[in-house]
């Protein structure tokens, strides 16, 4: 927190040299000693998670470099190589590609948590700006490196993709021609989709280092999401270390079970058949689909009738995000005492997994087999299309229309005065409970 | 003139000072932009990818009423021999309502060799390959996101834009196309 003072002494010779000259034991020491909220649960543990995913990917990626050749002629046997010759290269491989879906999940789950007790709200907006600038990199790089494989989905990924471009009136075609470097995607494209893959980690590696000096200025959130008033401060927190340390050890282990159960039993449940078929600019697959996190936004994508429109609409289901902290009117951040806001929150989360279904279907199947339905505008209600459209419908209600009116006129449940009143009186007795607007003096 | 080497504006701002200022940072800024440029310019297509830019073909060798691919700067090109069946209904289209980007067959194709249809094979909504024959026209049909085109290419249905380009081709002799 801001106000922490450093409690650090350096004792023996080389950290009293090093203190004076480059304080960086001192800046580790801080870190640990920080005093945290002592009520969070394993939903914040996944900050930590993060962090170990974002050092397998960059480690395991380092190594697959060193056995990938970026050439449209070489690239799938380079990778195929790597899986049957390169000592441990399965392993080091299916590390990365399955590394990258758990990064995702992690990724997914810090986000809902944030949402849901309102951590992007002042004074942490930046955090959460930050951490949507992760994600749209992280979306980024993981496109790129879903390329180099070369496979059949990769390029027709990479196809479908780069055509977004241009779809931007009158500059779209010559941007597209200059990113692909060629008039298709072709060996120009792979060279700088490698080495973009390449750069783009340590972009995101800066980008969460600002994400935790923002974080240890505003303080840490917490499940009740109030602040924590400075007398309390020795009551309500604890050192991050050895207690945080070890929780979030303890979900480590239990996450990394998780990742060893793909990359150990079923690497390419995953991923998709197509891509162990090389590359053809002459055949379609007979369903692009993208990887498994992307299929909500890209549900999005095909919900708009219209190209341009398509595209608007799927960046703008993530750029949202960056104004979410000033859509939100609530005084009150956590939704544990936001009854109305939560059912809200709980639909939000079920309508992103049918974005994600429906992203994976053909849109003009039917939803109900065999249902008779009728046609709206262009397409029958009984399929995907119009599914999409309406779960399309709900995410963007949900940012510019339900946040900002259900914060105004919901009654928030009062709100304790300490963090750790709710565990120690109850949730009976809430005598002690000041009403929400004494949030407001944080 | 030793006067005159410090000139002091009469609020006392030194305007010498002020144009050397505006100099260097308009200097500064010029070379950052010679410095970037080759660099975004290194993006733009190479000059072997351009030079790649002309096929040639013997349209003689698609029967009627089939379609052949042939790749061109890296993209599939349809050469489609059209039945007269299907001319006449593009033809009957050629003032549909429904058409998006409104062209006439003719315009489409080379006068002479009017069943003859040569569009770069890329759906231009996305890029995918339409699938031949199929679609509520009886042209190409796109399966990744509903995209219907005529006989003719044209978009009639669907999220596409535009109709499937006809890329810079002529008949060079008889049969024989030359693309680009």
């Amino acid at each position: 927190m801001s106000g922490h003072e450093s409690t650090y002494v350096p004792k023996t010779g080389i950290e009293k040299w090093l203190d004076t000259r480059l304080p960086i034991v001192r800046f580790g020491a801080d870190y640990l000693s920080l005093p945290t909220p002592k009520n969070l649960n394993y939903w914040y543990t996944f900050g930590g998670i993060l962090t170990l995913c974002l050092v397998v990917q960059i480690a395991s990626g380092i190594f697959l470099a060193m056995n990938y050749t970026p050439n449209t002629a070489l690239a799938f046997a380079s990778v195929e190589r790597i899986m049957r010759d390169v000592n441990g290269g399965w392993l080091i491989r299916y590390v990365h590609a399955n590394g990258a879906s758990m990064f995702f999940i992690a990724v997914y789950i810090h986000m809902l948590r944030g949402l849901y007790y309102g951590s992007y709200k002042a004074p942490r907006e930046m955090i959460w700006i930050l951490g949507c600038v992760i994600f749209f990199l992280m979306i980024a790089t993981a496109f790129l490196g879903y390329v180099l494989p070369w496979g059949q989905m990769s390029y027709w990924g990479a196809e479908v993709i780069t055509n977004l471009i241009g779809a931007i009136p009158v500059v779209g075609e010559p941007v597209l021609i200059w990113l692909r470097g060629g008039p298709a995607i072709d060996n120009a494209t792979l060279n700088r989709f490698f080495s973009l893959h390449y750069l783009l980690p340590f972009v995101i590696f800066g980008v969460v280092v600002l994400h935790l000096w923002a974080l240890h200025t505003a303080g840490q959130n917490n499940p009740v999401g109030i602040l924590i008033p400075k007398e309390r401060e020795a009551k309500d927190t604890i050192p991050f270390h050895p207690y945080y340390t070890v929780k979030d050890g303890f979900a480590v282990i239990l996450f990394l079970m998780l990742f060893a159960v793909f990359v150990f039993f079923m690497p390419n449940a995953l991923g998709h058949a197509d891509n162990y078929i090389p590359a053809n600019p002459l055949q379609t697959p007979a369903h692009i689909v993208p990887e498994w996190y992307m299929l909500p936004f890209y549900a999005i994508l095909r919900a708009i009738p219209d190209k341009f429109g398509g595209v608007v609409a799927m960046f703008g289901a993530i750029g949202v995000l960056f104004i979410l902290p000033w859509l939100d009117t609530s005084k009150v951040r956590s939704m544990r005492y936001r009854p109305t806001m939560k059912v809200f929150f709980l639909i939000f989360v079920a309508v992103g997994l049918i974005l994600g279904w429906c992203g994976a279907q053909l849109p003009d199947a039917p939803v109900v087999p065999g249902m008779p339905s009728f046609t709206l505008i262009d397409g029958k209600l009984n399929s995907y299309l119009w599914l999409t459209r309406l779960a399309t419908l709900y995410y963007f209600a949900f940012f510019f229309v339900i946040m900002p009116f259900v914060g105004l006129k919901e009654t928030p449940l009062k709100i304790p005065a300490s963090i750790s009143e709710p565990v120690l009186s109850g949730p009976a007795v809430m005598s002690g409970a000041v009403p929400a607007d004494a949030e407001k003096k944080g | 003139m030793a006067e005159s080497v410090v000139t002091e504006h009469p609020e006392g701002d030194a305007t010498r000072r002020d144009f050397i200022h505006i100099a260097a940072g308009a200097a500064a800024a010029g070379a950052g932009v010679m410095v970037v440029w080759p660099l975004v310019n290194s993006m733009n297509p190479a000059a072997d990818t351009l030079a790649l830019s002309t096929v040639e073909f013997d349209t003689s060798k698609v029967a009627e009423g089939m379609q052949i691919v042939i790749t061109w700067q890296g993209k599939p090109v349809f050469v489609r021999n059209r039945t007269p069946a299907e001319l006449q209904r593009v033809i009957a289209d050629n003032n549909a309502s429904d058409l998006k980007e409104p062209q006439t067959d003719q315009e489409r194709t080379k006068e002479g060799h009017e069943p003859m249809l040569v569009v770069i094979g890329s759906c231009t909504h996305l890029g995918c390959i339409p699938t031949f024959g199929s679609g509520d026209f009886g042209g190409w049909f796109c399966p990744c996101h509903g995209s219907h085109y005529d006989a003719s290419g044209r978009i009639r249905k669907g999220p596409a834009p535009k109709n499937l380009v006809v890329p810079e081709y002529e008949f060079t002799a008889g049969s024989t196309i030359r693309i680009g």
